[in-house]
């Protein structure tokens, strides 16, 4: 599902260069379950970056789904992001305008779902994760936990290949943090590849794979 | 093609940003407004200058003889000269550019009398034509027609004022007044267009055919002077300089003989008011226009503005895949509705409130020199209507390519 061979990333600053990727190679079949580790400054957050479309790699080749992704119009890598993809951040990164429902629907409004479709889907998917009867509440009227929810069932509904999670649990206490990672299992039950970046030794326990970074190289997978 | 969606999404976005919405719409609004309402009261100051100029006074001109300046052809200087009917036919045969001869004949504070009311009247002998020529009206019965001319009629036409104090509230129509003892019969009632002061005369005198005037009253056929009204498409300063040497060369005259043929006609201070008002316009343009732009420079500064504070819902949907297309649209179209709606709003309202005042003079009779029915200029309101949906796309297109731009990885960073 996901192939990366010999990626490497720079990010220049005014004065000098910092080597961020220094060679990575990783494999990962579809259907993984697997997070991410390493301590801050390891590489993992571009990594992940690189993995979502989000940012651009110097050298090496990105398959994702068979596909290379390599100097591809933003278009392209809009339409990729959107089928093949689903994001969960940390800080949720919700539209504080929108209800839960429209916040879930949203990625279908890019593929030109018919709307009431979009509604009757994101309420679906928010019955996935709970939450069915919080639809028409606004993201402040929610906690932490519910929030990231959301989040999560908003990146389900385009059914994407792939779940990239940067650091979901980090806003959320120890009992939401095993919730979330209960949806991310039966997440991953269904079929779909699940990547989480993590500094926390018990959620990457839940996973299937850890994969371990430090100072840009990947240490053991 | 009509996307319902992205009217919903963006709809959404305004009500849930109403203050943002309405500082960014407030600018636009106010300049289209201001460009109305300036515009109008600029057509209302224009109205109401040149109707105190009365509306047929653009081509008409005055000519009278008086003594000359020069010898000539062994005519001495200081001559007086005097315009006859003949002259009147000679120069409706031979200047095309002439379209309307008014000649008139006056005997000042003649004594008029009806039954046991008497007063000193100026008395004018005229042709049909003068009341077409001047801005005059008549106000009851009928003017003087070609019947009373070749008849030789004892008709008068009376002022206004006059008819009034010889006939208080009664219809002077059929009565007979004595001028210096002689009986006229009463035709009509007239008076000036519009009551201003030097149109007074206007509604004291009595008007009479010229040819009953000078054979009732034994006068030489002579005329005071000829009111001419200048064909269409034709400036009466043209007209006026084939009549005056029509007349030089009738009345031996020497051609550049400043005196002998006198003139006058007030094309030249329409011209310079017609300017004045020129200036005026663009002026006016120019206020509203800038007021304008500065609105669609605030449009596109506050736009500028909601794209930085966008900035993280925008690499949210673009995470979720925005295409940079659909993001330069959506602010686009959000920039281009709210100058377009609050255009109209400006629209809307400067044109009621030039109409509210155009109506409120006409309904209250409200009369004021210099000032009288304002008007929107439509065309010119549409024309900044279409001006503001253009300008609303370039006010939107710098934010909305920078919006396109952001960079997912930087707006999502978390602080």
């Amino acid at each position: 599902m996901i192939q990366l061979k010999a990626i490497h990333k720079s990010y220049q600053t005014d004065y000098n260069s910092l080597h961020v990727l220094k060679g990575i190679d990783i494999d990962i079949k579809e259907g993984d379950f697997v997070s991410i580790m390493g301590s801050s400054g390891s590489g993992k957050s571009t990594m992940l970056n690189i993995l979502g479309i989000l940012d651009k790699y110097d050298e090496g080749e990105y398959f994702l789904d068979g596909h290379l992704i390599k100097n591809l119009s933003q278009k392209q890598e809009a339409h990729y992001r959107n089928h093949l993809l689903g994001f969960v951040f940390q800080s949720f990164n919700l539209l504080a305008f929108k209800t839960a429902k429209e916040n879930v629907a949203l990625p279908l409004y890019y593929q030109k779902v018919d709307r009431k479709e979009r509604q009757e889907l994101a309420l679906e998917y928010l019955d996935q994760v709970g939450l069915l009867d919080w639809a028409d509440h606004y993201p402040n009227q929610m906690s932490g936990g519910q929030q990231q929810r959301v989040a999560i069932a908003r990146s389900l509904i385009s059914k994407p290949k792939v779940i990239l999670a940067d650091e979901p649990t980090g806003a959320l206490d120890s009992k939401t943090s095993e919730d979330v990672m209960n949806i991310f299992k039966k997440v991953n039950k269904q079929g779909i590849t699940v990547l989480i970046v993590t500094h926390e030794d018990e959620i990457s326990r839940m996973t299937n794979r850890v994969i371990r970074l430090r100072d840009g190289i990947i240490e053991s997978s | 093609m009509f996307d319902k969606d992205k009217w919903q999404e963006i709809f959404g976005t305004i009500r849930k940003n109403k203050l943002r919405t309405i500082l960014t719409a407030l600018g636009v609004f106010w300049g289209v407004f201001m460009l109305i309402f300036l515009l109008g009261m600029g057509s209302g100051l224009e109205s109401g200058v040149f109707k105190n100029f009365g509306s047929q006074m653009r081509n008409k001109m005055y000519v009278w003889g008086e003594r000359t300046n020069k010898p000539y052809k062994g005519f001495p200087a200081g001559r007086s000269i005097e315009i006859t009917l003949d002259d009147l036919a000679a120069i409706k045969r031979e200047v095309s550019e002439v379209d309307m001869l008014g000649p008139r004949r006056r005997m000042n504070s003649s004594f008029v009398s009806y039954l046991d009311k008497s007063n000193n009247c100026d008395i004018r002998g005229e042709y049909p034509s003068m009341v077409k020529i001047e801005p005059l009206v008549v106000r009851e019965g009928r003017y003087l027609n070609e019947q009373d001319l070749a008849q030789r009629r004892k008709v008068a036409v009376v002022g206004s004022k006059t008819s009034e104090l010889f006939f208080g509230e009664e219809s002077p129509i059929g009565k007979y007044i004595m001028i210096k003892g002689i009986a006229f019969k009463v035709v009509g009632v007239f008076g000036p267009i519009e009551l201003k002061p030097w149109r007074i005369s206007d509604t004291e005198a009595i008007v009479v055919p010229l040819n009953t005037m000078c054979h009732a009253f034994g006068l030489k056929e002579i005329i005071d002077y000829m009111a001419i009204s200048s064909s269409q498409d034709t400036r009466v300063s043209v007209a006026e300089e084939k009549v005056v040497a029509l007349l030089q060369t009738r009345h031996q005259i020497h051609p550049d003989d400043p005196n002998g043929i006198g003139h006058e006609n007030v094309e030249e201070e329409i011209d310079q008011v017609v300017n004045l008002f020129i200036g005026i316009k663009s002026f006016l343009w120019f206020v509203g226009i800038g007021t304008l732009l500065a609105g669609i420079v605030g449009v596109s500064n506050i736009m500028l503005i909601i794209v930085k504070e966008r900035t993280k819902e925008i690499g949210i949907r673009k995470a979720l895949g925005a295409t940079p297309g659909s993001i330069v649209s959506m602010i686009l179209t959000e920039s281009v509705f709210i100058t377009a709606m609050a255009g109209y709003l400006g629209l809307l309202l400067g044109t009621v409130i030039v109409g509210g005042i155009s109506y409120a003079m006409f309904a209250f009779e409200i009369e004021t020199d210099n000032f009288y029915n304002p008007q929107v200029n439509l065309a010119a309101g549409l024309g900044a209507l279409v001006m503001l949906v253009i300008a609303g796309t370039i006010a939107g297109l710098i934010p909305a390519m920078q919006a396109a731009s952001v960079n997912p990885v930087e707006a999502l960073k978390d602080e």
